[in-house]
């Protein structure tokens, strides 16, 4: 009988460590990104780092100012918003309010599809497609740009947004829709007016999971932005916090191999900022 | 009276429009690739590695390097992702360390693959002295899936009667006996779910990979492949369209990460409902 229960106890004890292992993960992943990113910052300076214009990592007198790729990383994700919020919101409306359920379920899928596909495979149609096409409209010399990561981006971060923005409208009391439509509102007049802001936190969540994925992206925006270490401007090659990490870590060494972690650690500190609101909405969800 | 019927119009054109744009970016995404990369599929393609003496392509060390590092990511994280989730429906009293643990697993879902790939190199490749190796890579996916897998069984623990549990503990069976035969069979449709989101993560994973597992063609069996460096389709994809610019190559597998993409989709929502009209039974 004793043996019995100090075997449940180790047990219990295995199941305790299994599910601290991603606590430890979370701690070894925070640890190591501050210890390996902290050195360059001090070395570079904390206000050349984070405010200098210039990334000339290979040159004689080599300068590490990451405030391009700062720039670039928030305009391309605020413009990915710009175009894929709306696209999605409404999607989400319809898919949740108007269409039949055949539609609803092929179209679930399809949006599932989005969700699944590759970032290399939306890296190498954009590289095919948009790239080429954003020359030719505009006349440039090249295409790949801050315009083409953008259009990109907003279709990648599309689904998150359309799942999420569906789930909280489904979860509106079908009591309030009725109410409103007794009170002689049409059916789009209480969507948008009883249904949307009774699923607004749900909304809330689906746009900032969408600034995380679109901030956090890498070989999509690799492939299509041309990666020069540009102050942003809507037709120029650019460079994002994400592709300066990947782009250099082939190859980089002594400092400059240091202030890629400390990019990474500054993408990681936007990353955790984004976890905060997220948390800060679905809190307010459950109150 | 005609502003209301103007927003209303208003409201319904721009739906079909969103959900247009939507239903025509998947099918051209979907036609696009598939018709630019089906007729760049041939068997040689898929049976032969690279060789520069013929200067032929092929695929299939990197297919196999991508069945490697599932199998080996899959065994890691399934333990790891089932227990878990068992400690916190099953055992877990604290509800601070309940909290805790939620608010890792959702922490780490949200930490982009490039700062995976980043720590990955430096704690697999350096600390652990992995090397580029399919191995690190492996491991570095097993703690971006984690909380997959933790999420699917926890749903599906949840939905396991208590009365089940209850009349397990009545006949006298201990804690452990209850979780083997009672709760674990019960919450099979979870860890698959969990299983196949995984595989659908792992074959999409590209930045991750680059710096942990590298980008050789070399075929390899199993245990030699997983200490050498190795490309899976994603990173073979990349390497094929930006450095050597040979987009046949690149579109071919493009097709096949779409084919695998629409299987492990349709396989996740019939898997789903065969386990929802079991459960109703």
């Amino acid at each position: 009988m004793k043996s019995n229960k100090l075997f449940e106890r180790a047990v219990h004890g295995v199941f305790l460590i299994l599910g601290l292992v991603t606590v430890a993960c979370v701690l070894l992943i925070t640890v190591y990104l501050v210890i390996s990113g902290i050195p360059a910052i001090l070395e570079i300076g904390v206000w050349d780092f984070l405010f200098g214009t210039v990334w000339e990592s290979t040159g004689s007198d080599p300068q590490f100012g990451i405030l391009p790729f700062i720039l670039s990383s928030i305009y391309g994700t605020a413009g990915a918003l710009l175009l894929g919020v709306p696209v999605g919101f409404f999607t989400a409306v319809y898919l949740s309010k108007k269409a039949s359920p055949k539609t609803k379920e092929i179209m679930s899928g399809a949006v599932s599809l989005l969700a699944g596909i590759p970032s290399v495979v939306y890296g190498l149609v954009g590289m095919m497609v948009l790239v080429p096409g954003i020359r030719a409209l505009f006349g440039l010399p090249d295409g790949a740009s801050l315009m083409a990561a953008i259009i990109v981006l907003s279709i990648m971060i599309l689904p998150s947004i359309i799942k999420v923005s569906i789930t909280a409208l489904d979860a509106v009391p079908k009591e309030y829709e009725d109410a409103s439509l007794a009170l002689g509102a049409t059916p789009e007049e209480t969507w948008f007016r009883v249904s949307v802001p009774a699923a607004k936190s749900g909304i809330a969540t689906a746009v900032v999971l969408g600034v995380g994925r679109a901030i956090g992206e890498a070989m999509a925006v690799m492939m299509v932005s041309g990666n020069v270490a540009n102050m942003p401007s809507l037709f120029e090659s650019v460079r994002f916090l994400t592709t300066a990490v990947s782009s250099g870590m082939g190859y980089a060494d002594g400092l400059y191999r240091e202030a890629l972690f400390s990019i990474a650690l500054v993408l990681f500190l936007f990353i955790m900022l984004m976890n905060a609101v997220l948390n800060f909405f679905l809190k307010g969800e459950t109150k | 009276m005609k502003k209301r019927t103007l927003y209303i119009w208003a409201a319904r054109i721009l739906m079909w429009l969103a959900a247009g744009i939507t239903a025509a970016l998947t099918l051209f995404l979907l036609g696009y690739v598939l018709i630019k990369g089906l007729p760049n599929i041939t068997w040689e393609l898929l049976s032969t590695k690279p060789s520069y003496l013929r200067h032929t392509i092929g695929i299939l060390p990197d297919i196999l390097n991508t069945v490697y590092i599932i199998l080996a990511a899959l065994l890691f994280v399934l333990p790891l992702g089932v227990g878990a989730a068992i400690y916190l429906t099953e055992y877990a009293t604290s509800k601070r360390l309940v909290g805790m643990i939620e608010y890792a697993a959702e922490t780490l879902s949200g930490i982009p693959s490039i700062i995976y790939g980043l720590f990955g190199t430096l704690f697999f490749c350096q600390f652990l002295d992995l090397d580029k190796s399919l191995l690190a890579g492996a491991l570095t996916l097993v703690i971006m899936n984690l909380p997959t897998v933790m999420r699917t069984t926890q749903e599906s623990l949840k939905t396991v009667p208590q009365s089940y549990r209850e009349g397990a503990f009545g006949l006298g069976a201990g804690k452990w006996r209850v979780i083997r035969t009672v709760v674990l069979p019960n919450c099979l449709d979870g860890v698959i779910t969990g299983c196949i989101l995984s595989v659908g993560r792992i074959v999409g994973e590209s930045a991750a990979l680059l710096f942990t597992a590298g980008f050789a063609h070399a075929l390899n069996g199993f245990f030699e492949g997983l200490s050498s460096s190795g490309a899976t389709l994603t990173v073979a994809l990349y390497v094929y369209a930006t450095e050597e610019g040979n987009f046949e190559v690149a579109f071919a597998i493009a097709a096949i990460l779409m084919i695998l993409t629409l299987l492990i989709n349709v396989s996740a929502t019939l898997i789903g409902k065969y386990f929802e009209r079991k459960n109703k039974v």
